[in-house]
């Protein structure tokens, strides 16, 4: 059974987070026309604006309601109204997607009043576009809570309700945050093979993917349409990936009474199995041949690969899903969880996380439970760890500022699974030490060798 | 709030600032600071501004008093470089929580904070900046650092620049006035020496000042303090006892240049290391300072001589790209051209300046700008990324120096693109960084990639194939007939 430690520091030591708010607006840039509105002062959208910017080398659309010292005091309500209005006149999205900060929720205002309020009397101007709210404190939450309230609320204020016809052949696809554009690109593929028809929400391999727009444009320019929210009630089944998924999965099943299916993870052949079976039940057609190769595969890349993973530690610090969606991983592979670092203890899929104990905390825990781990598994902000313990660093997860391509890193199903076999295999194999009379001597354990490293953290 | 609004306002009355001179007394209360427009603002706020003056400083540990966003999205992003510790690059926050919000425990969990970093890393002194949320609760921050202090007998600096007091620059300003208040004249060096300079809003980017301070070592000129570029805590507080000051980026800390002028008679001046002349009018300036301030007046004379003797090498290397580069239009987009020596040195070599943002101009830049574009017009104060794609896309320019917020209009504009701002890669300053800003004008312009990406699929190339065989689309059927036609591969392109 895992133990569940809370954070007891007062300082936060190199943060694991990125905000919520930050995951809400990611969220809502994987639909096309929008542009997420962050409601507080510039610099909450410019840190974030900044951050987006190193992970995806992309100019991101993202706006702020710029609330001074004025605002503060007397409410933001004006500059959320102007902001709104302005945008619209400026880029005319088909959805703003206002996120709130930690500023404006400290002051307590009813944002969703307000914005009812600004659609009624903007109701001329804003023809059109969608203005959708997600609650964001700051001081609450990551990007999986962000990401997962700014697409229940998608749902919430834009699918139609009620029980309407459904179309046989089409899939509602809720990914978590965590799902790469490879990763949703790969999905849709495999969907398609079985002649279904995929709809993912949110859709960032449309928006986010890195390509040359042959024109400028002000809103992202691709990913899920806001029409397609709208009709989600007529799919057959909805497939949510990640338990942060489950509240806008719950939410569309009430509301328009589409059943859903949870995956956790589909990385690991067990679960690609589940999810490549589910595919064939809907459809009701085989496995295409395509499919069953690349299970194969799989099979073969755990032969070859299982060599380089036995006995090995492995310290991670990821937000709970992808925490989980790695660890299984890995101990499937053979390996040991020696440190897992999470951002909260309120995600269910933690009691199932392969590990002894799960630390809620940052970067500092990581290098301090990491030190002696074969493997740091986090995001870009691990480098220092890394390079004070020697360890080296696989980059997973958001941000990923110093490394290209994370975008187009294949992470789900059979495939997936495959690249980060041979992913990790590779690194563990660079690392290799030839044996030397020193490492092999039988008399070498007698003498204790030091084991501490050169990190503060590691004494602490 | 209100010795942080009288601290602002004070800031607008800065006298040393060539803007504010030219202003009535009422435009001057009203302040510097533009009122935002919600949906169509950019930029940082004051506490992002006091955090990239006071970051770079290298063995301080910096905490931020805020819920997550303000130091968890940002830490650990500039490329400012240190030549010892490493303690800046460590991040720390309170990370407040909605319980820590709501029960009122940001203070405690402040001071608790304090007491961890303290103990577990034993930095000289530890920087606290307040932001939004704390100042709204109503968090003394400046009350727990001086509580903390006494106890823990270190010093804690309380940074108050919370991110609705105002713009990025204004917190550049407000973390000056937190280093005169609290750090500076706080420790007695005991090797005080009449050649001991201070350098203000040198940020080290990308260790650039080391291609400076040899120069100024080989003149027998100590740095007494760089602030912040790889700067030590004790440096700061002992930067008091310097004879002259040269502030490297004005708009950032010229407040504290001036009020160190007032308080300790320390004689400032405003210059660049950027450029051939600049960094040569640079040396001299600090020479003569130093000279007036009573150190021999033979040090001029050997600056004369390093100058010319480095001029020499710098314009010798820079030749040898003028073929290379001669008539390359370069657009300049930037908050405003920070050294005119940089442009002098660029046309020197036959680069013409197509365009150029007078955001940040002084009207006497303004005139100055006139006279080296060809098109008046080209002179703009702020561009709409629509516009400025436009522009790029009808290549009216070879290459566009900017920060990183404007890289992607460029790049989708599929037009080379440089980094001169903080996120860059390489060192710029002195004579040898301005070599390298030439080399790397040219490693950009020349990259093979420009043609590839500019080139059309060759299936969207053949209008007039298309005509001879309606019969087929087939692509390779066309590839063939262009091959008969004796064309090469190389001129399906060029359409």
């Amino acid at each position: 059974m895992v133990r569940i430690l809370p954070k007891t520091k007062a300082a936060a030591v190199n943060p694991l987070k990125s905000s919520q708010p930050l995951g809400a607006a990611l969220a809502f840039l994987g639909i096309e026309g929008a542009i997420p509105l962050f409601h507080g002062s510039q610099g909450c959208t410019s840190f974030a604006l900044v951050l987006f910017v190193r992970h995806f080398k992309e100019a991101i659309p993202l706006q702020t309601t710029a609330m001074d010292e004025v605002a503060t005091i007397l409410g933001g309500a004006d500059h959320l109204e102007e902001a709104i209005v302005n945008l619209k006149g400026r880029t005319n999205p088909k959805l703003i997607g206002v996120c709130t900060t930690a500023l404006a929720e400290t002051r307590g205002e009813d944002f969703a009043a307000d914005i009812a309020n600004i659609r009624i009397k903007r109701a001329e101007e804003l023809a059109g576009t969608e203005v959708v709210l997600a609650n964001t404190p700051d001081f609450g939450g990551a990007i999986e809570e962000g990401w997962a309230k700014a697409v229940t609320s998608l749902i919430g204020s834009i699918t139609r309700r009620g029980e309407l016809p459904r179309q046989s052949n089409k899939i509602a696809i809720l990914p978590g945050w965590n799902l790469t554009v490879a990763d949703l690109e790969h999905l849709r593929e495999t969907v398609e093979s079985f002649e279904l028809e995929p709809v993912i929400v949110p859709d960032v391999s449309g928006s986010l993917d890195g390509t040359v727009p042959d024109r400028w444009v002000a809103t992202t320019y691709g990913g899920a349409k806001v029409d397609d929210i709208r009709e989600l009630g007529t799919a057959v089944q909805c497939i949510a990936i990640g338990e942060h998924m489950r509240c806008p999965a719950e939410l569309l099943h009430m509301l328009t009474d589409v059943p859903y299916a949870l995956f956790q993870s589909l990385t690991g052949l067990k679960d690609a199995d589940r999810f490549i079976s589910l595919l064939s039940a809907i459809s009701g057609k085989p496995v295409p041949a395509g499919v069953r190769r690349r299970r194969a595969q799989l099979q073969d890349a755990l032969l070859d690969g299982h060599f380089h993973f036995g006995d090995k530690k492995i310290a991670i610090a990821a937000e709970p899903d992808q925490l989980y969606q790695l660890a299984t991983f890995f101990v499937g592979m053979g390996c040991e969880i020696a440190a897992a670092v999470t951002t909260t203890d309120m995600s269910e899929v933690l009691e199932k996380v392969p590990a002894d104990q799960v630390q809620i905390g940052d970067l500092g825990d990581l290098e301090a439970l990491g030190a002696g781990a074969d493997l740091l598994v986090t995001h870009s902000h691990g480098r220092q760890a890394a390079q004070r313990l020697g360890i080296p660093l696989m980059r997973v997860g958001f941000p990923v500022f110093d490394r290209l391509g994370s975008q187009h890193k294949l992470t789900v199903l059979y495939q997936g699974t495959r690249d980060l076999i041979f992913e990790v295999a590779n690194i563990f194999q660079a690392k290799r030490h030839a044996p030397t009379p020193e490492t092999l001597d039988p008399f070498r354990h007698r003498e204790m060798p030091d084991e501490l490293s050169s990190s503060p953290l590691a004494r602490v | 709030m209100s010795s942080l609004n009288a601290k602002i306002q004070d800031l607008f009355n800065e006298p040393a600032c060539e803007k504010n001179r030219g202003k009535d007394a009422k435009a001057r209360k009203r302040g510097c600071t533009k009122p935002l427009t919600p949906g169509a603002a950019a930029g940082g706020c004051a506490f992002d501004g006091a955090k990239i003056v006071l970051q770079p400083v290298t063995d301080v540990a910096h905490l931020v008093h805020a819920p997550l966003a303000c130091e968890g999205n940002s830490w650990d992003n500039r490329g400012t470089a240190s030549s010892g510790p490493t303690l800046w690059r460590t991040s720390f926050t309170t990370d407040l929580t909605e319980l820590d919000v709501v029960m009122g425990q940001g203070e405690r969990k402040l001071f608790k904070a304090i007491r961890e970093i303290k103990e577990a890393y034993a930095p000289p002194a530890i920087f606290v900046y307040s932001t939004c949320v704390p100042a709204l609760i109503g968090d003394d921050i400046e009350a727990v650092c001086k509580r903390a202090a006494e106890k823990f007998g270190l010093p804690v600096v309380p940074v108050n620049a919370p991110g609705f007091a105002g713009s990025k620059n204004l917190g550049n300003k407000l973390a000056g006035e937190a280093l005169l208040d609290h750090v500076i004249g706080t420790a007695e060096p005991d090797d005080a020496g009449p050649y001991d300079i201070n350098i203000l809003g040198e940020f080290n980017l990308s260790g650039e000042f080391w291609l400076v301070k040899p120069l100024l070592d080989r003149l027998g000129i100590r740095v007494r303090a760089s602030i912040p570029g790889d700067a030590r805590y004790l440096d700061i507080a002992s930067a008091h006892r310097a004879r002259a000051t040269m502030v490297v980026c004005s708009t950032a800390l010229i407040n504290l240049a001036r009020k160190m002028e007032q308080r300790w008679d320390i004689p400032f001046f405003e210059g660049s290391f950027y450029g051939i002349s600049g960094t040569s009018g640079a040396l001299r300036q600090i020479a003569r300072l130093l000279v007036k301030k009573g150190a021999d007046s033979e040090i001029l004379g050997r600056t004369d001589a390093l100058i010319a003797e480095e001029e020499t090498i710098a314009w010798q290397k820079l030749a040898a790209y003028r073929p290379r580069l001669e008539g390359k239009r370069v657009l300049l987009n930037t908050g405003g051209v920070k050294s005119w020596s940089v442009v002098h040195a660029l046309m020197e070599i036959g680069i013409e300046i197509v365009g150029t943002s007078v955001k940040k101009s002084t009207i006497e830049d303004k005139q100055r700008i006139k006279k080296i574009l060809k098109h008046e017009n080209h002179m703009f104060e702020t561009m709409a990324p629509r516009d400025l794609y436009a522009m790029l896309s009808r290549d009216e320019a070879d290459i566009m120096l900017s920060g990183g917020r404007t890289q992607f209009i460029a790049l989708k504009a599929k037009l080379p693109w440089l980094d001169i701002n903080q996120e860059r890669h390489h060192p710029y300053a002195g004579y040898d960084g301005m070599v390298e800003l030439v080399r790397q004008i040219d490693l950009a312009i020349h990259n093979p990639v420009w043609r590839q990406v500019r080139e059309a699929p060759p299936w969207e190339c053949q209008p007039v194939l298309a005509d001879e065989s309606p019969s087929t689309n087939n692509e390779t059927t066309a590839v063939q007939a262009i091959n008969f036609a004796g064309t090469s591969a190389d001129d399906l392109g060029e359409c």
